[in-house]
């Protein structure tokens, strides 16, 4: 199997690693990198827990080879706090008990990041819209709905304000 | 082992603690401020802050020095002979370093069979034959996952395939045996019944009206989104075993593990985890945990083996399939009189339900559910298939659903044959409030309720009245748009010892209480959370008795060498057991407070009382000590002839179960050219008694409901006629995303347990329970106008479309 040196950023932080041709980007993420805040839920891109961002957009990360992250700023749950902070998503979703078991939470609030990102005052129907793949079988959604809904409130303020 | 013949089952009359009479309330009542949390405070979960940061601990970030890793090859075939096994190619990739069979594991010890919960035998690795589709075959054990995986496709297995039996009904004529194992040539496993037979028998004999129906309950599969594995880590030198593993009940795996590998169980110690969800499907030990303790045996080294999904939905345990055929009675006045049910229970290829011992069909005797009646008789038939083996609970107390959606089609039939408005036949044949302590026809002693409010509440919250004219109108268009009501009643809290037992092992649950000198404290339990809340409201119900803020008390769970002995959760059964447990260690921890209280303030004990975090002078709240100062006190100043030191265990072996219970109301609307069903109002109005988070108890019904919604228009796991499962990916098995799940809207009543210390029952399955039948009766008062009386679920537009099609309907 064919080896190969691959370079990206990481969290904002540079990296470079050699991987095996096959290696998928999640396992990249989770063995290489130690970031086991990233999960695998299935085998068919279906659940959604294994989502990141690869350079601003939501990816299901067991569904790439790492070497596709290749020159990529890629980020996971893991850089979404900064400095201790909790971002407004980790706030709406403690806020609102936008969960429960926590599997499918990362991958969640990843995909929500990057829809926000699109659509800062989104309507009720269009938040379900964007996380329906991203599957959750603890909390029935209308509080992860709502935590992403807080989330969205609590950016437009800060923005307002100019922050 | 005793075979499970011909059972009868019994209840122990007139347990203790029942007969006190309850009031139901509207509001949680908070007893404490906030910055003390104890019950009926919204606090934010105190477990939550790791997980919203990627640092939750789940079985695959368990990473062990040196650890191996474990693949299965798994059986294409569900019923076939072996005839060889050869994984000599396998053990040529550079990697791997041994294959594991069953004549390997009947080498070790006849480690190649193992006890099911329910005192069957299940393979773990088969040597003669297979009995279902992708059970285990053998393992791979490889340096790496992918080489693993690799060598799986190297293993040539030749296989002589034999019929499959896929349905229990074809299984009964015993043309093809499952278990040729057993002594007895005949696929059908045990014989159950509850009530009175004769008594049933009369009262149908002189009803005015009696309705009959064939109702399916589906194979469904619980698919928590994390899937079941284990790290393995035996030590060779110090003979000790450390296995983590996603389980819901460490401390009973733990004895199973003692038992069957003869490892003495003080050297074995069990870590289960961050759980990624169980819904039951973490209670069974399944072929894999025990392949993957053998190779860390074996091999010395760690061995982790985490289960991929195809493998997870394909050969891990299923719930409900239950064949069930109900008769339902009425007198002149549409009164309920009776309810007779045979049942057969498609078990798969071995009995390995998860059910207490003496209930081989768990808490099915319930189905005489919310409604009083004079008598009551339901049988079941455990049969043997070319299925995998199972029978968990899919979020729910053992079997409770399938009872509830049995009763509650039941209802509506006879209300919709009755001519009579279907809430209407509820509040007439509801228990009444004044019957509680109610001894149901099949034995059960309901602790509380208040049925007809719960319903009056739904029916007020959805605007019922409202809705059935707006059915009129639209049904004068030609729209279909339909009603439901389910009035369910749900038992949990398994149990009372003289009743209930795991492998022997009696169903208590346990807490331990440690408070330090400086006045915060650790909480251990013999339960474990999936994502249930308990480091939060295990918090609160301490800090309600104890007056120590719920943020300083520390809750742990899931390791077997520091927790104490309990049986886990599922079936509700958590606040209902180690809930209660806490409480009373708790209680134990203030009478000792209250000893050097009354030293401290040099008076008698009985002139001290409690007030929130403090024992006080009667009469001089001036004059008193705080839970804080008392705790310091145990440690650097204790009364003479009193223990140093402020801790307390309790192991809670409760008097009853709980009978949590509730009325949800859904309305539908039918696409006649799609045949699909939408959800378009669904209000759900529980009541489980006391209530601790409120916050975490919506989390739990709005998770719950999700969860019924899914079985009712969505999942099956579905076989060909070869046991082949065509639904093993979640690309087939369909659980509802974020676009499917209405806005739920819940209301509540509280109406406490008499004999919970602290009033509670229980709430993560009511809603998975009532949730069904509410949406399908929705679909069938939709359609009964055209003459459809009855829809197995899940309701597919498929299935509606064809119905209508069948009635005249053509869009």
């Amino acid at each position: 199997m064919s080896r190969h040196l691959v370079t990206l950023s990481v969290n904002g932080q540079p990296m470079k690693q050699e991987v095996e041709a096959r290696t998928l980007l999640v396992h990249f993420i989770r063995e290489n990198l130690g970031l086991t805040g990233t999960h695998i839920g299935c085998d068919t891109t279906s659940c959604g827990a294994c989502t990141i961002l690869l350079d601003g957009k939501p990816v299901k990360s067991c569904t790439l080879f790492a070497v596709q992250a290749e020159g990529a700023s890629i980020e996971t749950i893991e850089g979404v706090a900064q400095d201790g902070t909790l971002h407004p998503l980790q706030e709406g979703f403690w806020e609102k008990h936008g969960l429960q078991c926590g599997f499918c939470t990362p991958g969640m609030i990843m995909c929500a990041k990057a829809y926000l990102a699109k659509n800062p005052r989104p309507k009720d129907s269009e938040i379900r819209q964007a996380i329906s793949g991203n599957l959750c079988r603890c909390t029935g959604y209308n509080k992860i709905v709502e935590a992403i809904q807080y989330a969205a409130d609590k950016l437009q303020a800060s923005e307002g304000k100019g922050g | 082992m005793a075979h499970l013949d011909d059972r009868t089952e019994h209840h122990t009359a007139k347990p203790e603690g029942s007969s006190k009479k309850v009031e139901t309330t509207d509001e949680p009542r908070t007893t404490t401020p906030q910055k003390i949390s104890g019950m009926g405070h919204r606090m934010k979960r105190k477990e939550d802050p790791r997980f919203l940061q990627g640092k939750g601990r789940y079985i695959d970030d368990v990473k062990l020095p040196g650890m191996l890793h474990m693949d299965l090859v798994r059986s294409p075939y569900a019923h076939a002979k072996i005839l060889k096994i050869d994984a000599s190619e396998a053990l040529k990739l550079p990697g791997v370093l041994a294959v594991i069979t069953g004549e390997d594991l009947k080498k070790a010890g006849n480690l190649h069979w193992m006890p099911t919960l329910m005192s069957d035998t299940q393979m773990v690795l088969p040597i003669e034959k297979v009995v279902y589709y992708a059970q285990e075959v053998c393992a791979i054990i490889a340096t790496d996952r992918y080489i693993a995986a690799d060598a799986v496709e190297k293993v040539v297995v030749e296989y002589e395939p034999l019929p499959a039996v896929v349905d229990p009904r074809e299984a009964l004529k015993d043309t093809v045996i499952v278990r040729e194992d057993k002594e007895k040539k005949t696929n059908h496993i045990w014989h159950w019944s509850a009530g009175d037979k004769a008594a049933t028998d009369k009262v149908f004999a002189s009803a005015k009206h009696v309705v009959k129906e064939d109702i399916y309950l589906p194979r469904i599969h619980v698919a928590s989104i994390e899937t079941c594995g284990m790290v393995a880590n035996y030590d060779k030198v110090r003979g000790h075993m450390q296995i983590y593993m996603t389980s819901q009940a460490p401390h009973a795996h733990r004895t199973v593990f003692a038992l069957v590998s003869g490892l003495p169980e003080q050297q074995i110690q069990i870590i289960s985890p961050d759980i990624g969800g169980g819904f039951g499907g973490k209670v069974p030990v399944y072929p894999g945990y025990v392949v993957c303790a053998v190779a860390s045996l074996v091999t010395g080294k760690p061995v982790k083996w985490v289960e991929d999904r195809s493998e997870n939905l394909q050969a891990d345990s299923f719930a409900r399939d239950y064949h069930m055929h109900a008769e339902m009675a009425a007198d002149a006045n549409g009164k309920i009189v009776g309810l007779r049910v045979k049942t057969i229970s498609d078990c798969g290829a071995a009995d390995a339900a998860a059910n207490p011992s003496k209930f081989p069909a768990g808490l099915y005797s319930i189905c005489t559910g919310s409604y009083d009646m004079q008598a009551a008789h339901v049988e079941v038939d455990g049969v043997y298939t070319t299925k995998p083996p199972g029978g968990v609970a899919y979020r729910c107390s053992f079997r409770v659903t399938e009872a509830v959606h049995m009763i509650e089609r039941m209802t509506d039939i006879l209300a919709h044959d009755l001519s009579v408005d279907p809430a209407e036949f509820r509040l007439k044949n509801f228990i009444k409030p004044e019957q509680f302590p109610y001894r149901s026809p099949t034995g059960w002693q309901y602790d509380s309720g208040n049925y007809a409010g719960a319903l009056q509440k739904a029916m007020q919250m959805i605007d019922y009245a409202g809705l059935r004219k707006e059915q009129a109108e639209k049904r004068k268009k030609g729209e279909l748009m339909g009603i439901g009501i389910s009035s369910f009643t749900e038992v949990v809290g398994a149990g009372p010892s003289r009743d209930y037992d795991i492998l022997g092992i009696k169903m208590f649950d346990s807490a331990e209480i440690r408070i330090h000198p400086t006045g915060k404290a650790i909480a251990r339990f013999g339960t474990k959370s999936q994502g249930q809340g308990h480091e939060t409201t295990y918090a609160q119900i301490i800090a309600e008795e104890l007056g120590l803020p719920a943020a300083d008390i520390q809750v742990e769970e899931g390791d077997t060498d520091t927790a104490p002995y309990g049986l886990g959760t599922y079936a509700s059964r958590s606040t209902p057991t180690a809930g209660a447990a806490g409480v009373m260690a708790a209680r134990k921890i203030k009478a000792k407070c209250k000893k050097i209280a009354a030293y401290l303030l040099e008076v008698g004990e009985e002139d001290l009382e409690w007030n929130v975090d403090r024992f006080e002078v009667k009469g001089s709240p001036a004059q008193h000590k705080t839970i804080q100062q008392l705790a310091f006190a145990a440690y650097t100043n204790h009364p003479p002839g009193v223990e140093a030191g402020l801790e307390a265990t309790d192991y809670y072996d409760p008097p009853n179960l709980t009978f949590p219970f509730g009325s949800y109301i859904c309305a539908v609307d039918i696409d006649s050219g799609t045949g699909e069903v939408k959800v378009r109002r669904f209000v759900a109005v529980d009541d489980c008694g006391n209530i601790i988070n409120p916050m975490i108890v919506e989390g739990q019904i709005q998770g719950g409901l999700t969860m019924g919604l899914a079985p009712a228009l969505f999942e099956e796991i579905v076989y060909d006629e070869n046991g082949q499962n065509l639904t093993g990916t979640l690309a087939d098995y369909l659980l509802p995303t974020a676009v499917e799940s209405p806005h739920w809207e819940l209301g509540k009543t509280i109406t406490p347990s008499p004999h919970h210390p602290v009033g509670a029952k229980g709430v993560g399955e009511s809603p998975t329970v009532g949730a069904p039948p509410a949406i399908a009766n929705a679909v069938v008062d939709a359609l009964w106008h055209l003459g459809v009386r009855h829809v197995d679920i899940p309701i597919t537009p498929q299935k509606v479309w064809k119905l209508l099609r069948q009635h005249g309907v053509t869009g």
